[in-house]
């Protein structure tokens, strides 16, 4: 198992150097000049030629991804375009939001995906599996902003329970989380049911069974440990998926996270945040996969030993 | 408790551990209910064997599953009669009536079963210490340290080497015999009064499966409990039972000691099985092989045919050059581990094997899983390529070949496979999957001069068809519409399409019901006589092999260690791999069964080896007129 640990993550490296190379060159393929670009409309050929020294692009290209690459393993991306802060405090700030709120959301989905799944594909054909799938299909079919809208309108305006918007307290996570995780919830709930049902059908349930296993424990211990495999890499998609920053529902929520920076970043052209940026969504990928085969190499012995 | 007299005995004298009585099971069709077992009554006594054979769509297996209500859990119900058993307090209980889930206490505890794929059998996820010890958890409420230390006394009572290390292993580090082994250690694991045994060596080589079948036979007679076995082997029947229950579309046939059955069958169905199955020893004193005298069962009024007289296969054209010449003919497939794909092993999957094959001759290629058989095939047939060798055909040497070459080669060389259900494909009609190697191949049938190519194809499709015992008409359906016996005669068909002149047959028959595989045997002979054919036969059924062969390659580890005329070696083997071999096919003789309860042991050895440590290949010597030994002791070691 160390062994396999100690493989994979040696394997992260090349693909982390690869993809520092492509956001390297983003900023070089950009059409114009970047000196130019961060010195503004305004500045005069001096001006541009001083910013140009300041950052370093005057130099070879090798020397500058040698120093990219040395600020990017300590976290020093520049300073952003547009507040002229250090885009990794912009980062920063925005992360740590951005991620509580996706482990919320991420948690009580995939356990009620698993839940409404499970409980679907053990009464398969009657009225609690349609139950489950006309709730998860409508999961799926729901736009989450006008689902947002909704809820606020009730518990915010109407009720009163829940503040609008904002981030801070437990009472701000309830429905930006809800309604990110809706989605997860369904597409999880409709997944594990079909990998149930198929490991359902496997010869080892029937011995299960044969032997005496009371059924509680033939779902719950012989069937699902072996559909979480399937279910495992589902859960580390969408992970990565809503690390990203839902930007519809950080917008009705007002919730301070990346989606929203990568928004204004782009519009506004901040190319160092947008860098940064892209190197983090990678890396969190990368972090999410790696997780993903060590879980899965623990729920699955057939890859813990070859 | 064995023979026709202890068997008796059982009968009358001892209650009977187990009484069902009139069971029907249904299950929901698209046209409602379909009773899949109507009205089928039996008993076990404590200590016997009941065989329950038939073959598929027997209702054997679902027989089988309704006695613990497994059948429940599959989408069937019982619809009528009664299961009486009586457990080990002495009260008797229906099991037919309360609900599945009522009954797991009953279930492991005191009915157990082995199912018939030890390869999928076992939960993948778990050890094989937690599988067994979850039972014993379960039902004799010991503690997990107490548990595993019976898993561990169960593991070595089925003769596990090494159990204690084999306890916290996962299923997929075992082969096929041990994994039925760990099935028969859970399924024993509380001592239950009944096991039930779905064709438990179904899908093992038959050395493992005398294994299994004596294994089952010293447990049984340790520990006194009632075996019902459920078969379609007559060969397995006639070995391990005291009483035969033959199955034929649900219904019970035929009932009575497993002598009477064999010596004096009543029913038509049970003589028409009993004359497909294949008798090791049948031909003996015959030099060329004899299709089966097959009866032939009418549907409508399950009345038997009387046999013609079989004809003998006399095809081969000695005087001929040969048709194919294989000479040391070596593949290995490279083993790379690592990130870097280094090479860590080989396997050597065929290792200097030298034969030849004349026009209009059957010569057999035997042997157990992982010998090399398949891989010679395929290679011949181009679907591998070869390390080293030489593969001559009609005198040419295939490596010399141009692409142009290699593609008539394809076309003179036709390959069928073992798994009709999955060498159709189930999107096409069965009438493109025939004419198929017609248009690849460019091939213009001889026909009616005049005809457009298209109708010509048409034409020769539905000819061939009619030749394989098909209708024309059949080309316009799908293959699911298709029995597995029908399939394999779709195969044979699409095989023959470009009048081919070797066809590499590769455990052809194996898939099939013992009377749909004597049909198919009986065809491809009849093919043969007609045709000329050559065919390269490869099979693990050392009945069908004499039933088939003009002679016999016995191959071992990737080498051939025997090679001669069918009766030489059936008769006379030489090597003490071959005889191992015979001596473990089940006869279909009750009166010639084995009282040897010596256990045996000892895995089929794998072929994989490290760099550099070539295997020795000894060549063969001649010990009789055309009839080949090699002088070592490879597969010898027993």
């Amino acid at each position: 198992m160390l062994k396999y640990l100690v493989g994979r993550i040696a394997g992260i490296l090349p693909v982390l150097l690869v993809i520092s190379v492509f956001v390297f060159g983003f900023v070089h393929l950009l059409p114009g000049d970047p000196a130019r670009l961060v010195a503004g409309p305004d500045a005069t050929q001096r001006d541009v030629e001083l910013v140009r020294q300041d950052l370093g692009l005057d130099q070879p290209l090798w020397v500058q991804y040698g120093r990219f690459l040395g600020n990017a393993v300590q976290g020093e991306f520049g300073r952003s375009m547009k507040s002229k802060r250090p885009v990794s405090q912009e980062i920063g700030e925005r992360f740590m939001p951005t991620l509580y709120l996706t482990v919320v959301a991420m948690v009580w989905a995939t356990l009620a995906g698993l839940l409404i799944g499970v409980a679907s594909a053990t009464r398969r054909g009657r009225w609690q599996d349609h139950v489950g799938m006309v709730v998860a299909v409508s999961g799926i079919a729901f736009p989450s902003f006008w689902l947002g809208l909704l809820m606020i309108d009730l518990f915010s305006v109407k009720l009163g329970w829940l503040p609008t918007s904002g981030y801070g307290t437990w009472q701000h996570y309830v429905m930006p989380s809800l309604t990110l995780g809706l989605g997860v919830a369904a597409v999880m709930a409709r997944f594990t049911r079909s990998a149930f049902i198929e490991i359902a059908r496997e010869d080892y349930v029937r011995t299960a069974r044969a032997k005496g296993v009371p059924a509680r424990l033939v779902v719950w211990k012989h069937t699902l440990r072996n559909a979480l495999i399937p279910i495992i890499t589902m859960v580390g998609l969408q992970f990565g998926f809503l690390l990203g920053g839902s930007i519809v529902v950080e917008t009705v929520f007002s919730w301070p996270g990346l989606g929203r920076l990568l928004v204004d970043s782009v519009n506004y052209r901040d190319y160092t945040v947008i860098q940064a940026e892209i190197l983090l969504f990678s890396l969190e990928f990368i972090i999410i996969n790696l997780l993903v085969d060590v879980l899965y190499a623990l729920a699955n012995p057939e890859i813990r030993y070859s | 408790m064995r023979g026709a007299a202890a068997a008796a005995k059982a009968v009358d004298a001892a209650p009977a551990l187990l009484s069902v009585e009139g069971l029907s099971v249904a299950f929901d069709g698209e046209h409602g209910p379909v009773r899949v077992v109507d009205d089928v009554s039996f008993t076990v006594a404590p200590g016997e064997t009941v065989a329950i054979v038939g073959e598929s769509g027997s209702g054997k297996s679902v027989t089988s599953l309704s006695l613990m209500r497994l059948v429940d859990y599959a989408g069937g119900r019982i619809v009528g009669g009664r299961i009486r058993f009586k457990g080990r307090d002495g009260r008797e209980r229906d099991l037919a009536t309360p609900p599945a889930e009522s009954l797991t206490d009953m279930r492991g505890n005191d009915i157990a079963m082995v199912f018939q794929e030890p390869m999928t059998s076992l939960n993948p996820v778990f050890t094989i210490g937690d599988q067994i010890a979850e039972a014993v958890m379960l039902h004799q409420g010991l503690d997990r340290k107490a548990a595993r230390d019976e898993a561990l006394r169960m593991l070595e009572k089925v003769r596990i080497p090494e159990p204690a290390r084999l306890l916290d292993r996962h299923p997929h580090q075992l082969s096929g015999g041990m994994r039925q082994r760990v099935m028969i250690a859970m399924a024993l694991s509380c001592r239950p009064s009944l096991l039930i045994a779905d064709e438990p060596t179904t899908a093992l080589d038959v050395t493992i499966q005398a294994q299994i079948l004596r294994l089952i036979r010293l447990l049984q007679d340790e520990m006194g409990m009632g075996v019902i076995f459920i078969t379609h082997d007559m060969g397995v029947v006639a070995e391990v039972a005291d009483r035969v229950v033959v199955m034929w579309r649900g219904r019970k046939v035929e009932e009575g000691t497993v002598e009477r059955i064999f010596q004096a069958p009543q029913h038509p169905y049970t003589k028409a099985l009993l004359s497909a199955v294949p008798k090791l020893g049948a031909l003996r004193g015959q030099d060329l092989p004899v299709r089966f005298p097959l009866l032939v069962v009418d549907d409508a009024k399950a009345e038997a045919a009387p046999p013609a007289p079989p004809p003998v296969q006399d095809t081969v054209r000695a005087a001929d050059a040969p048709l194919l010449e294989v000479r040391d003919l070596t593949t290995r497939f490279d083993v790379r581990k690592g990130i870097f794909g280094s090479l860590k092993a080989r396997v050597h999957a065929v290792e200097k094997v030298s034969f030849a094959v004349r026009p209009g001759e059957t010569l057999a290629l035997v042997g157990e899983s992982g010998c090399g058989k398949s891989t010679t095939g395929r290679t011949i047939m181009g679907l591998q390529s070869a390390t080293s060798g030489t593969i001559r055909f009609d005198g040419v040497d295939t490596a010399t070949l141009d692409s142009n070459g290699q593609a008539k080669l394809k076309e003179k060389i036709q390959y069928i496979f073992q798994d009709p259900f999955a060498s159709l494909n189930p999107r096409m009609t069965v009438g493109f999957s025939v004419a198929e190697p017609m248009l690849v191949h460019d091939y213009v049938p001889t026909s009616k001069p005049g005809l457009s190519r298209r109708r010509a194809v048409e034409e020769r499709v539905a000819e061939l068809l009619t030749q394989v015992g098909l209708k024309p008409e059949h080309a316009r359906r799908y293959p699911h519409e298709f029995s597995g016996g029908q399939r394999q005669r779709i195969c044979i068909a699409r095989a023959l399409a470009c009048d081919p002149k070797l066809i590499i047959a590769d455990e052809a028959v194996a898939a099939l019901d013992v009377s749909i595989q004597a049909q198919i045997v009986n065809l491809l002979m009849e093919l043969q006589a007609k045709r000329g054919l050559s065919y390269l036969f490869i099979s693990h059924d050392m009945a069908v092999v004499e039933r088939v062969s003009h002679r016999v390659a016995v191959m071992y580890l990737g080498q051939i260690v025997e090679l001669g005329p069918r009766r030489a070696v059936f008769e006379n083997p030489q090597h003490p791999y071959t005889r191992r071999l015979m001596a473990a096919v089940p006869i279909a003789d009750p009166s010639r069964r084995t009282r040897d309860l010596r256990l045996l042991t000892g895995e089929i050895p794998s072929p994989i080896r490290s760099i550099g440590d070539e295997p020795a290949v000894q060549p063969l010597v001649p010990v009789g007129e055309d009839h080949f030994v090699a002088r070592h002791a490879v597969g010898g070691d027993f």
